[in-house]
């Protein structure tokens, strides 16, 4: 691990002021500080802002709720106002990680955190997100794409997004609040998914976040009517990344109308995916099983499976079906 | 502070406070084993994947290898070797739980288990396998493998890891589970002890 200076930052403008190039936010450190031993991050000066930025959950005038980006994913989880009124977002956190490291990792990072491409994660594979213009390993002949992603790749990356807790943000329309050196007073919001960033020409960025821009919390609108479900597929029972997961919301009007339709995908993409063809053709029609089928259809024409991952496609498809139907009333 | 390289902390080791200085890149695990010789805590993978180097920080589990100590200023921090503190014969009764239910086979990741274990129990809300998000569920053995499922054991002891842990938490529960007492590896492990004891005097 290379040498490197250490500061704790007491608010966020303090964070913000001690940044410069080189220099990495550190939350939890369960993501950080395996990249940093493996050779993948080498920050020179890491600046602790778990004490920076809140680590409280509160109620909004309008009804949601702020999650200060220090909270622990196991004090969201256990949240009674968050299982209470948020189950979606209780449901996504709890499936992700482990007991230790839900203890120790943040909101913020959570967010934050990195791909677990095997190409990303080796330092002796090439990957442009690591190193840009290395190329990408994970596209050539042989390579292993099993767990990439299918929607949005580009020729220079491949990789998806590991985190559950933003595909649950995402479906709910989260708002996560920055501030940054450019940002003034208020900071900055963006909106799920809109945080994230699909990789084009430049996968060595994940967000949209300019230098130094620190989350500081996630804003949650009142939660939408209907029933919400988080179902997450994977190759173990526990403690292990999606191969796809789905959060969904789905309700039913008295005209028999789907009224509310949220669906996002985990595990396909660079991003936590909304399935913005799947809403749309289920807002507004009489919801079944074979509406939900034509609706997912038409989200996974625009699926580019790579060699090894076409079993993502059907697995996808699949999942939104039998996850909405769950959720018929 | 500044562009030095090391930092000084204080920590609590097991009740003991500590004023040391450390290189930042020290992880909380490698502080124990390799500057205060406490070798209870183990290094499997470095990685957060494999929870034997579980200790509890603040009174909760995590993966000493991803914590930097210069991170944990003001910590307090329960490794294997302290969880007995106050418990005679010089054991937590999770670790006795552990013997009385043979939980191991090599025992390179029983200190994790068992600080995991020790945690774990204490931590509220649901898991990934309750049913009812409202509900403090019991910890069935369903919910002790799901909550457990960090740890992990190579020797596969977790039929008797569950068990332990369940005569633990619910002490009803013990009596079904241990319906075969045959297994349990009361009086093995007890008079190992014991000679121990002896052999250590």
């Amino acid at each position: 691990m290379r040498a490197f200076s250490f500061a704790r930052a007491a608010s966020p403008q303090d964070a913000v002021a001690r940044y410069r190039p080189g220099a990495a936010y550190l939350g939890g450190g369960t993501n950080l500080v395996d990249l940093m031993r493996l050779g993948v991050a080498a920050p020179e000066h890491v600046i602790d802002v778990t004490g920076a930025v809140s680590a409280e959950i509160t109620a909004t005038a309008d009804g949601g709720l702020r999650i200060g980006a220090a909270v622990r994913n196991s004090d969201l989880a256990a949240d009674r106002a968050v299982c209470e009124r948020y189950p979606l977002l209780a449901r996504a956190v709890l499936t992700g990680a482990s007991g230790q490291i839900r203890n120790a990792a943040t909101v913020g990072g959570n967010l934050l955190q990195r791909t677990r491409c095997p190409y990303f994660q080796d330092v002796s594979m090439r990957c442009n997100k690591r190193a840009p213009g290395a190329g990408c390993q994970a596209t050539e002949p042989g390579a292993d794409t099993e767990h990439m992603a299918i929607f949005g790749h580009s020729p220079f990356c491949v990789a998806t997004h590991p985190s559950d807790m933003a595909v649950a943000l995402t479906a709910l329309g989260a708002k996560v609040r920055v501030t940054g050196p450019d940002d003034g007073e208020a900071g900055r919001v963006l909106e799920m998914p809109g945080l994230h960033r699909l990789p084009d020409d430049a996968p060595d960025r994940d967000t949209d976040l300019r230098p130094g821009e620190l989350i500081t919390a996630v804003e949650l609108p009142p939660p939408p009517a209907g029933r919400p479900a988080y179902r997450k597929v994977r190759e173990r029972a526990s403690f292990t990344f999606a191969l796809v997961s789905v959060a969904a919301v789905l309700d039913v009007g008295a005209d028999g109308r789907a009224s509310e339709c949220r669906v996002a995908l985990g595990g396909v993409a660079h991003i936590p995916w909304r399935a913005t063809a799947v809403e749309r053709l289920v807002l507004g029609a009489p919801p079944s099983p074979e509406v939900f089928a034509e609706a997912a259809d038409a989200e996974l024409r625009a699926a580019r499976p790579l060699p090894g991952n076409g079993y993502k496609v059907t697995l996808a498809r699949n999942l939104i079906v039998s996850v909405l139907s769950e959720l018929l009333p | 502070m500044g562009s030095t390289r090391a930092s000084q902390v204080t920590v609590t080791v097991n009740g003991e406070p500590l004023a040391l200085e450390v290189d930042n890149r020290t992880s909380v695990l490698d502080l124990l084993r390799e500057r205060l010789a406490l070798t209870g805590t183990k290094k499997g993978c470095d990685h957060g994947q494999c929870g034997a180097c579980t200790v509890l920080i603040n009174g909760r589990r995590v993966n000493s290898c991803l914590a930097l100590a210069v991170a944990h200023d003001g910590a307090d921090i329960r490794t294997v070797e302290g969880l007995a503190a106050g418990d005679t014969p010089d054991l937590h009764p999770m670790q006795r739980a552990f013997l009385r239910y043979d939980a191991f086979q090599c025992g390179y990741c029983t200190p994790g288990q068992l600080c995991s274990a020790v945690g774990m129990i204490s931590e509220p809300g649901p898991s990934a396998v309750t049913e009812d998000l409202m509900s403090d569920p019991p910890l069935t053995p369903g919910e002790i493998r799901e909550r457990m499922s960090g740890n992990l054991c190579r020797c596969g002891a977790y039929v008797n890891i569950v068990r332990a842990i369940s005569s633990e938490v619910s002490p009803a529960s013990d009596a079904a589970i241990s319906g075969d007492d045959s297994i349990t590896g009361d009086d093995v492990a007890y008079s190992w002890l014991a000679a121990r004891g002896k052999s250590g005097t």
